[in-house]
């Protein structure tokens, strides 16, 4: 009996010790992810750089970028940031509840960035400041575009982590996720620092 | 350089307070570029070199408050991926654009 009941400790810590190793290679492959998603970044940044001074004729950054509208943007991801590390906090403490309240607020924070940006993508375009308006233009439109739906994503993942959660709990595989989906969204922060940086600010300059 | 505790995952957990660390540093170094180019006061070279010297102190400090990214020894595959990739960023960015400004220079017409 006491030997029965010592293997099926030994299994239990086996599979235990099993789980932690395919939740850890997990989160490293989506490491490994994030560094390709860097790359095409890189290309997008070399792209936009080659074709910065292409304005054909049409606005240049001067012309067309608001500064405040863009620190606006910027506060709301960085918002969205410091939420979202507080849900993983809850995550921590096993607090089921705390989770689902600061993945709710980051998920407002985002699409408040989200809504913002396709404000200012409408207004550009209105105004025949469109992606077909110059190599500026067209360079512009991919980088921060390419961003945006990468926050669109994000924020479609966070949707439904809120609602796995909600339904099972904060089980290991849902643990497992809520990190992958922290890394994603802090890198999308990270990314939006050299869009602001090169984009916007060097635009203007 | 101890950032929260740390678990066999390579992945660690922030406490709130280097949440909080992190945050008041990004805003520090988000609002001192925006002021430098809203408000210019120096001359632009200056600037130029300010913002691009502010935006990589700002993605060291999401990387360390944030990503918490640390020299411990689960993290070192993570360190190595990164590494690599900021070599590969470098080529393709200061590439693209050593390039491409030849080949504008070289095809102007003299």
């Amino acid at each position: 009996m006491s030997s029965q009941t010592l293997n099926t400790q030994h299994a239990h810590a086996e599979e235990h010790e099993h789980h932690h190793d395919a939740e850890s290679t997990k989160i490293f492959g989506f490491w490994i992810y994030l560094m390709t998603d860097c790359i095409l970044f890189a290309t997008i940044f070399a792209t936009y750089a080659v074709l910065s001074t292409s304005f054909a004729g049409g606005p240049t950054g001067k012309d067309i970028f608001e500064l405040d509208y863009v620190l606006g943007e910027t506060f709301l991801l960085l918002f969205s940031s410091i939420t979202y590390g507080m849900a993983m906090i809850a995550q921590h403490k096993g607090n089921k509840q705390g989770v689902l309240k600061w993945l709710a607020v980051t998920f407002l924070f985002g699409l408040g960035f989200i809504v913002m940006e396709v404000n200012e993508f409408y207004h550009l375009i209105h105004e025949g400041f469109g992606p077909d308006r110059s190599g500026f233009l067209s360079a512009f439109f991919t980088l921060v575009g390419t961003h945006g739906l990468h926050v669109t994503c994000g924020l479609i993942w966070m949707a439904v982590m809120m609602a796995q959660v909600a339904s099972k709990g904060l089980t290991t595989t849902n643990n497992t996720r809520l990190m992958c989906l922290s890394l994603f969204w802090h890198f999308l922060d990270i990314v939006w620092i050299c869009v602001f940086t090169v984009v916007y600010l060097m635009g203007v300059l | 350089m101890s950032h929260g505790h740390v678990d066999h995952s390579g992945a660690s957990h922030g406490s709130v307070k280097t949440y909080v660390i992190g945050f008041i540093l990004s805003v520090i170094l988000t609002v001192i570029p925006f002021a430098l180019v809203m408000y210019p006061t120096l001359a632009p070279g200056v600037i130029l070199i300010s913002i691009l010297a502010l935006a990589v102190v700002q993605i060291i400090v999401h990387l360390v408050y944030f990503l918490h990214m640390n020299s411990s020894s689960e993290q070192r595959w993570n360190v190595m991926a990164f590494i690599f990739t900021i070599l590969i960023i470098a080529i393709v960015v200061i590439g693209s654009l050593w390039i491409m400004f030849h080949l504008n220079h070289n095809m102007m017409r003299h």
